[in-house]
């Protein structure tokens, strides 16, 4: 056991450890926070068609040569999400099909235009790890972290003023535009919102993570809290725990960083799961 | 004192008009029953009073000091509310928005009110309970408190009574005959129920291929009144 401490103290040392820590914990929040109303709009899988979307922005900026890709990639992914955000009700293709085709239409053509112009050596490598999520968690940079950390508390900022309309658009949509002509607006902000933590989130930590990081806490909520409160504040503070200890873990045991964080929120799955199930069995 | 005036308005998607024409008004403490077959357009015409599409022509106004966002709306339930983790209490509160405008909190007074209206439907008891383990009859309630939130002087029910077995129905029709009668609250509601919309309301619109509208009195004697006959002929059967 004071092998272990001696371990994470050593590690604790380096820089690098510390934001990716700082940087993890973060993202998980936000993400956390934005994936219960996802989940309920029937969106769970918008993390992973924004990021397949971000990485064809990404292609496109670099063929362009683009020095900076931000910009580009931040703005066409916004313009995604409100895309598929937009009211659902009359639209011709539905929410899952629409998030379909965006998602392996932007990834095939965004790899299609690296491979015919390409500039890279490493290509299937640069693939790989936007995909996969790449060794990038360790290898941030200060300047990473603080823009990480102000767009994190601007994200939680956001949620928490807009707590109540955001309860409101997500439960009835119609209603809430009926008596109150803002709403359209709300639906906009989440939308915007949720490319910017993204975005932000792909370039840290991949697209695989960020779909697990929407859709795990809030679904594990889901299974123990009734009330929608309850399931966003135990939804954050199980994604927040599940990376911190993800992160550590894959530091310990030298596994990679994503999938680890994954493998810890879908171990809390199972046990919240399993404590719904107890607890539906007893109130019955 | 109207309260809604619908001037030959049209209603439709996509610049295609399902119901052309019409006009009928809502005067304080009416109960207004929209009957019609499926596909009349009895959706789309109350999605347009609510203002969440503009009619294709004619003008919908709202007076007696009553704004379009000041109407109750009790929609169809959405699958997506099926197993949505929300307590009444929050649900309720919620038709309180429109009167915190950019606020980003509930006050006291808007508490207060989703209290009362709870205790209106007789729904105290699940206050702190989950929407989803709810009854269907018990759904309704709760979306009935939250429209009343929501309004003062006008309810629109988007078919209230669908999916409810015949008791709870009854209770249902009782209740909202209740607001109307006690509250003063004006009523329009749809349904394809014609022989309750006959019983509860005081005004009648029938759309379809030929329209109507007037008191239940007129509509009785109408030329659609057969069709009434007739379905209270099967009913009775």
């Amino acid at each position: 056991m004071s092998g272990i401490f001696a371990k994470l103290a050593l590690y604790w040392g380096y820089p690098f450890v510390r934001y990716a820590l700082v940087v993890g914990v973060l993202i998980a929040l936000c993400s956390s926070l934005l994936g219960v109303t996802l989940v309920l709009k029937r969106f769970s899988f918008i993390g992973d068609g924004l990021s397949h979307v971000a990485f064809g922005a990404m292609s496109v900026s670099a063929v362009l040569g683009l020095a900076d890709d931000m910009p580009l990639t931040l703005g066409v992914t916004i313009v995604c999400a409100v895309l598929l955000l937009r009211t659902g009700q009359n639209t011709k293709i539905k929410g899952d099909a629409a998030i379909a085709m965006i998602s392996v239409g932007a990834l095939a053509m965004g790899y299609l235009l690296m491979n015919v112009f390409s500039t890279s050596a490493n290509l299937s490598g640069d693939v790989c790890s936007t995909l996969f999520g790449s060794t990038s968690i360790l290898t941030l940079t200060k300047t990473e972290v603080w823009l990480c950390a102000g767009l994190s508390a601007l994200v939680v900022t956001i949620f928490i003023l807009f707590y109540n309309k955001i309860f409101a658009v997500t439960f009835d949509e119609n209603f809430a535009r009926a008596v109150n002509r803002g709403a359209q607006g709300y639906n906009l902000l989440i939308a915007v919102t949720i490319a910017i933590v993204i975005v932000l989130a792909m370039n840290l930590v991949g697209s695989l993570l960020i779909s697990a990081l929407v859709v795990f806490p809030a679904l594990s909520a889901m299974r123990v809290y009734k009330s929608f409160r309850a399931v966003t504040v135990c939804s954050a503070v199980l994604s927040v725990c599940c990376t911190a200890l993800g992160i550590l873990v894959s530091i310990l045991a030298g596994t990679p960083v994503g999938s680890t964080i994954v493998a810890v929120d879908i171990a809390a799955f199972v046990c919240f799961s399993a404590a719904g199930r107890l607890n539906g069995g007893t109130a019955a | 004192m109207f309260q809604l005036i619908c001037d030959q308005v049209s209603v439709g998607y996509d610049g295609k008009a399902v119901l052309q024409n019409l006009n009928f008004t809502v005067n304080a403490g009416d109960y207004l029953c929209i009957v019609g077959e499926n596909g009349s357009g009895k959706s789309t015409l109350m999605k347009t009073i609510l203002g969440l599409q503009p009619p294709i022509a004619g003008k919908i106004e709202t007076g007696d000091g009553l704004k379009q966002n000041e109407i109750g709306y009790l929609p169809q339930q959405t699958a997506a509310q099926k197993d949505f983790p929300a307590s009444v209490q929050e649900i309720v509160l919620s038709g309180c928005q429109a009167r915190c405008g950019l606020r980003p909190f509930y006050n006291q007074q808007e508490k207060q009110l989703a209290r009362e209206n709870i205790q209106k439907m007789q729904i105290e008891s699940l206050t702190k309970r989950c929407y989803r383990e709810l009854s269907g009859g018990q759904q309704q309630r709760v979306l009935l408190a939250r429209a009343l939130c929501a309004t003062r002087k006008m309810l629109l029910l988007d078919e209230p009574v669908s999916g409810l077995d015949p008791k709870v129905t009854a209770k249902m029709y009782q209740l909202i005959a209740e607001l109307n009668r006690r509250e003063g609250i004006s009523i329009v509601m749809i349904s394809h129920d014609i022989a309750a919309a006959v019983q509860y309301a005081s005004h009648i619109l029938h759309i379809g291929d030929t329209v109507f509208f007037g008191t239940k009195e007129e509509y009785l004697k109408s030329p659609q009144g057969p069709m009434f006959a007739m379905e209270k002929g099967g009913a009775a059967v």
